[in-house]
């Protein structure tokens, strides 16, 4: 199998999407075209294991391709897949399938809509298996701006400033990724190709400047503190299946390219900055939490909530141990279902009561018992409950960063286990209120709970993150080796 | 390997008793949640007293001792080195006592809930979330790694939440399903820091391993964690502190108890089985577990924990002296009740031998676990009956309600600790381990034990007797069928439970107690406690305004028992006060007006600049697409080319 037909579905669903005729016709090939990709990236799972098996673990990157597109400056159409990459297709493509069945209400513009959300996917589908910076640049930035028509378009609240805001920041962003990859470029032997990179010595002081500008490059889109503000209100301001997909893959994005790219070509820097790393995720993490318990809005709430969870996988990175970055690698994806999850249901519930205010809402278990209850396990799962993904891999980080026992490793993981107590407020204040007690929707008779496509959305989503809850092991056995060939060039040092 | 495929099937049974129901609760099992999850219970039951008496007849007992056993032992998820969380099944006398005791009134509580909840709303989900409830208690129990009781000692708490907050309808309902969960979840914080510092000196996860590491004097990991202090305290006392800090919150120990009287929002026979037979006792299965270290490693923590459960033991009783809701009355009541049987864990000696205390907690967990699930099913018909909590509402009960009066009454006597009911065993073994081992410590048990004789039966006498309430017209069926079978097995066991031999079954080391009795050292207790109950009677036993008298006169004295020492309010106050408003306030204060205003400013100053280029916006997003994909080439280009 072509590691290229995870791009070339897309692309296809795209183009058939443009010559549909009718809203109708679009939703099912958008379907259709999601459902595939998703089949094709659990074969993808499958066929990477047994390769893997096969080939032992001396090559990393599998499925590798190789075309020339401007040989001479250094750029190739080269994609590849190791195992952190497979994890974050598999996610990606639920999110995607999720994302379109969660769309299905959509009226405005639907050719359009549809045509963007394909193209964010195939940002962040190459993004992931790109193996040659300058194509991954390519697909970072083909993944910014379908964000800012979706929520400029498609959006409410104050769209025009969040989606200018979300556009400027990640801007910003990658003009510093840019940079951090030009200095590369000049510097390595006039190659974008991550391979050849990787083999290059940089000098330490290069390294660590780099490593800043990509981290922080990186970390704007994963939302790094003090870098996160473009998240609240750019996921609030998103249509439904706009937050799923910023915060369930595009975040992502950043958490990848600090790992795999910043962290990987220049361990010095990764080294050098930990400390700074660490205090920063310590701190988003806290801050998030607590900045989300005063919110009143629930995506507002889901909002801060990813700034907190996401930061546990920077935190992960920054420690630099094996069990850690482990961890932060098995959050990414975990949160980027979970989250994907909240904000579907959070969708549905919008669309229903017409409101995002928690003290409007009260008694929804009655009017609406299944859209509660994914709710509820969405809730369950951002607190960290046994069962779901999130314990697992909250716990691995932790249990990660614990490794190392200085008195300040020491401390910013207790102060990151605190946060767990946070978590649970704002969770079960937001899951209480508009959950539990006496209904009183103004016309509450007319609400009906969610129909069939909002189900399977919320079916498919909720079993990816029980899958991961109740089975971790094949996950963390899909990444652990190229978690390892992190560590084995920081450990060289 | 059939000893495997036993505690498997006990452990899935429940677990299909919450998967059935939970999926197709709303069409298939609609009306049949109920009496599946009860024949589900049945074989669970069933098998788990086979197994028992296996374990204590067959294979268990080898070479003068009962022996601990490994089953299935799955690496589930695995961190690094022999870290790792393993899915397994620790098998000893504690925990197949324990295996024996949840199933047992686990069963009883589903069948008495046909009654009580027939009829219901939202019946299936109720059947559901019972057995979810005891499926996690069972893994709990069962854990052979301490990451594993985390896990689901975890699912217990949110079980705990769905059944609190069953009627969540009701904001007091919902409002104590939060309270519990964030208080627990508090305390499980302090647990897992625990964990990590235990196993990490220990170098695994498992029980066995962080038993054998951290008890053998001179070994390399116990030097090691010996070796590194915090604030002058060594962090094997830090970590087996904190650990005892998440068996405080589950097993509602001062100053983690204020969720416990709140939690009896919940339906009763929920309260009957988590908050009085089983969830509230995972703390002392926890720390009983864990024995030999507290008792050999860090026998500073351990007399820590001896006072602290002292202090709860007495402060719950006296508490429960006041209060007027019969549910709040037994939930301090258990509370009191875990406070002794933690005492005893924590006034215990290690020693060559057997520890009599070790024995006397768990034996009186068990008592505990009969009698206390029989008062709370009583008092569910009393709700029932009166459809009022309050004991102001009842009285002169024992005429319409015979059965229930006898059966209450046995549980009163069993937990005021009267021979020859089962409470007289176990708090007898507490108050000896107390005064070999500790003697402030027995006084505070002799006082707590005549303070529980008294509110117990001023319960008692408020409601069966006092005044005649006048009764209803019609005549009632008292107790239908569902609900009796379980109050006459409970009610036999409450009577009779002292006689079983504990000491030949459960103890420390797997060796056999001989069994011990002494009339001088009972004969103390029996008359405070009687003297309890004489001034209950004296009080309550007929109309009277002699409990008025003192109320009004002792006023500062009652308004702080009612008051409950006021630590609700403490928490209150910091929660709401200090944490919501200024902490959480300022950090969303200073999100939005300090981190997010230096963005709005380079914002500003970005589109100062472009209305400069202004001209380029045709409105068309196509466009905007194009350009920008065109900056980037060129952009990329012009760096490579140059």
């Amino acid at each position: 199998m072509s590691l290229l037909l995870i791009l070339i579905i897309p692309i296809l669903t795209a183009g058939a999407v443009l010559l549909c005729k009718t809203d109708e016709q679009v939703k099912w090939t958008a379907l259709a075209g999601s459902l595939a990709q998703l089949g094709v990236s659990v074969a993808l799972y499958f066929l990477f294991v047994r390769e893997r098996a096969i080939t032992g673990q001396e090559s990393l990157i599998l499925f590798e391709e190789r075309y020339p597109l401007l040989s001479d400056a250094g750029i190739f159409l080269h994609v590849g897949a190791d195992g952190i990459t497979v994890g974050m297709i598999l996610l990606t493509s639920f999110v995607l399938a999720a994302g379109v069945l969660a769309s299905w209400n959509i009226v405005y513009r639907v050719k359009e809509f549809f045509l963007l959300l394909l193209l964010l996917a195939l940002g962040a589908f190459g993004f992931f298996i790109s193996q040659n910076l300058f194509l991954l640049f390519f697909f970072l930035e083909l993944s910014v701006i379908p964000k800012f028509l979706l929520i400029s378009i498609w959006g409410s609240g104050k769209k025009e400033y969040s989606a200018n805001k979300l556009a400027l920041m990640l801007m910003g962003g990658s003009a510093l990724i840019l940079t951090g990859i030009l200095l590369l470029y000049f510097n390595g032997g006039r190659t974008f190709e991550i391979h050849s990179l990787s083999r290059v010595v940089f000098s330490d002081r290069l390294q660590q400047v780099v490593f800043a500008l990509l981290f922080v490059g990186f970390g704007v889109f994963t939302a790094l503190f003090p870098f996160h503000t473009w998240v609240p209100d750019g996921h609030s301001s998103a249509p439904t299946a706009g937050s799923m997909f910023l915060a369930g893959i595009s975040m992502k994005l950043g958490g990848f390219g600090c790992l795999k790219i910043a962290m990987y070509l220049l361990p010095e820097g990764a080294l050098y900055f930990s400390h700074i790393i660490i205090v920063l995720s310590v701190i988003g993490i806290l801050y998030g939490a607590l900045a989300t318990m005063m919110q009143k809005d629930l995506k507002y709430i889901n909002a801060y909530s990813s700034v907190s969870h996401v930061a546990f996988s920077l935190l992960g990175m920054g420690m630099l141990t094996q069990t850690a970055i482990t961890g932060a690698v098995m959050q990414m994806i975990s949160h980027g279902v979970m989250t994907a999850l909240f904000f579907a249901v959070i969708g549905m519930v919008y669309e229903r009561t017409h409101t995002r205010m928690i003290q409007e809402m009260s008694g929804l278990m009655k009017t609406m018992p299944f859209i509660a209850t994914v709710f509820f396990i969405s809730g369950l799962c951002s607190l960290g409950l046994p069962g779901f993904s999130g314990f697992v891999s909250e716990m691995t980080v932790l249990t990660g960063s614990w490794e190392k026992d200085s008195v300040f490793h020491r401390t910013v993981t207790i102060a990151a286990a605190a946060s767990l107590v946070v978590t649970a407020v704002y969770i079960l204040r937001a899951t209480t209120k508009i959950m539990m007690g006496p209904p009183q929707l103004p016309g509450e008779n007319a609400v009906t709970d969610a129909n069939t496509k909002e189900r399977s959305a919320a079916i498919l989503l909720t079993a990816g993150i029980v899958w991961i809850g109740l089975f971790p092991a094949w996950l963390t056995a899909l990444i652990k080796p190229d978690v390892q060939q992190i560590m084995k060039r920081i450990a060289g040092l | 390997m059939i000893y495997t495929v036993l505690v498997l099937l006990i452990v899935l049974f429940p677990l299909a008793g919450f998967l059935f129901p939970a999926l197709w609760g709303r069409s298939l099992f609609k009306k049949s949640a109920g009496p599946l999850t009860v024949v589900l219970m049945t074989f669970s039951f069933l098998l788990s007293a086979y197994f028992a008496y296996l374990y204590f007849f067959e294979f268990g007992y080898q070479q003068g001792a009962y022996r601990r056993f490994l089953f299935p032992d799955i690496p589930w998820l695995e961190f690094s080195g022999a870290l790792a969380i393993r899915m397994g099944a620790y098998i000893d006398a504690v925990s197949v006592m324990m295996l024996l005791t949840v199933t047992f009134v686990s069963l009883m509580v589903h069948v008495y809930s046909l009654w009580y909840m027939k009829h219901q709303e939202r019946y299936a989900a109720y059947f559901a979330y019972l057995s979810l409830f005891t499926f996690s208690m069972l893994g709990l129990v069962l854990s052979s790694n301490i990451f594993q009781m985390y896990f689901f000692w975890e699912l217990v708490g949110v079980s705990s939440f769905l059944l609190i907050g069953f009627y969540y309808q009701k904001p007091a309902a919902a409002a104590a399903a939060k309270k519990a969960f964030i208080v627990t979840r508090f305390a499980d914080v302090g647990f897992f820091i625990g964990i990590l510092i235990l196993s990490f000196s220990a170098g695994s996860m498992d029980f066995e391993t962080i038993l054998h590491k951290l008890t053998t004097p001179g070994s390399d990991a116990l030097n090691t964690a010996a070796a590194q202090t915090f604030l002058g305290i060594s962090a094997l006392s830090w970590g087996a502190a904190l650990v005892f800090m998440g068996a405080a919150g589950k097993s509602a120990l001062f100053p983690l108890h204020i969720w416990l009287p709140d939690a009896m929002e919940g339906p009763t026979p929920v309260s009957a089985l988590i908050h009085a037979a089983t969830m509230v006792v995972a703390g002392v299965f926890l720390i009983a577990r864990l024995f030999p270290l507290y008792a050999i490693t860090v026998p500073g923590v351990q007399e820590f924990i001896a006072w602290v459960s002292a202090v709860t033991a007495l402060m719950a009783a006296l508490i429960a002296c006041v209060q007027t809701d019969i549910k709040r009355i037994l939930a301090f009541s258990t509370m009191s009740q875990i406070g002794l049987m933690m005492l005893s864990l924590g006034v215990a000696k290690y020693e060559a031998g057997p520890v009599p205390g070790y024995t006397a907690s768990l034996f009186h967990l068990f008592t505990h676990a009969l009698f206390k699930s029989l008062l709370f099913l009583c008092a569910g018909i009393m709700i029932h009956f009166v459809h009022n909590n309050s004991i102001w509402k009842m009285g002169g009960l024992r005429k319409y309600l015979p059965l229930t009066h006898l059966f209450f009454l046995a549980g009163c006597l069993a937990i005021s600790g009267i021979p020859p009911f089962s409470g007289f065993f176990s708090k007898e073994e507490i108050l000896l381990a107390a005064y070999r081992n500790y003697f402030p410590l027995y006084v505070l048990v002799l006082i707590t034990s005549a303070v529980t004789a008294f509110y117990m039966f001023r319960m008692y006498f408020r409601t069966f007797w006092f005044y005649n309430l006048k009764g209803p017209t019609e005549k009632e069926t008292e107790i239908e069928v569902p609900a009796l079978i379980p109050l006459v097995l409970l009610a036999i066991g409450a009577v009779l439970g002292g006689f079983i031999p504990f000491g030949n079954f459960v103890t420390s080391d797997g060796h056999r107690m001989p069994f011990h009795f002494d009339v001088r050292f009972s004969l103390l207790p029996v008359i405070l406690n009687l003297a309890g109950i004489f001034v209950a009677m004296w009080f309550y036993k007929t109309k009277n305004k002699r409990s008025d008298i003192v109320q009004e006169k002792a006023w500062k004295l009652y308004l702080l028992l009612s008051e409950k020492f006021y630590v609700d309010h403490l928490y209150e106050f910091i929660t709401r006060k200090v944490i919501f408003q200024v902490i959480g306030r300022s950090a969303a204060w200073f999100d939005k007006n300090i981190v997010d205003g230096m963005v709005n400013l380079s914002g500003e100053a970005t589109q100062y600049v472009s209305a400069a280029f202004r001209k380029l916006q045709s409105g068309k997003v196509q466009l905007y697409a194009l350009y920008f994909l065109l900056a980037i080439l060129a952009l990329a280009l012009i760096t490579i080319l140059k």
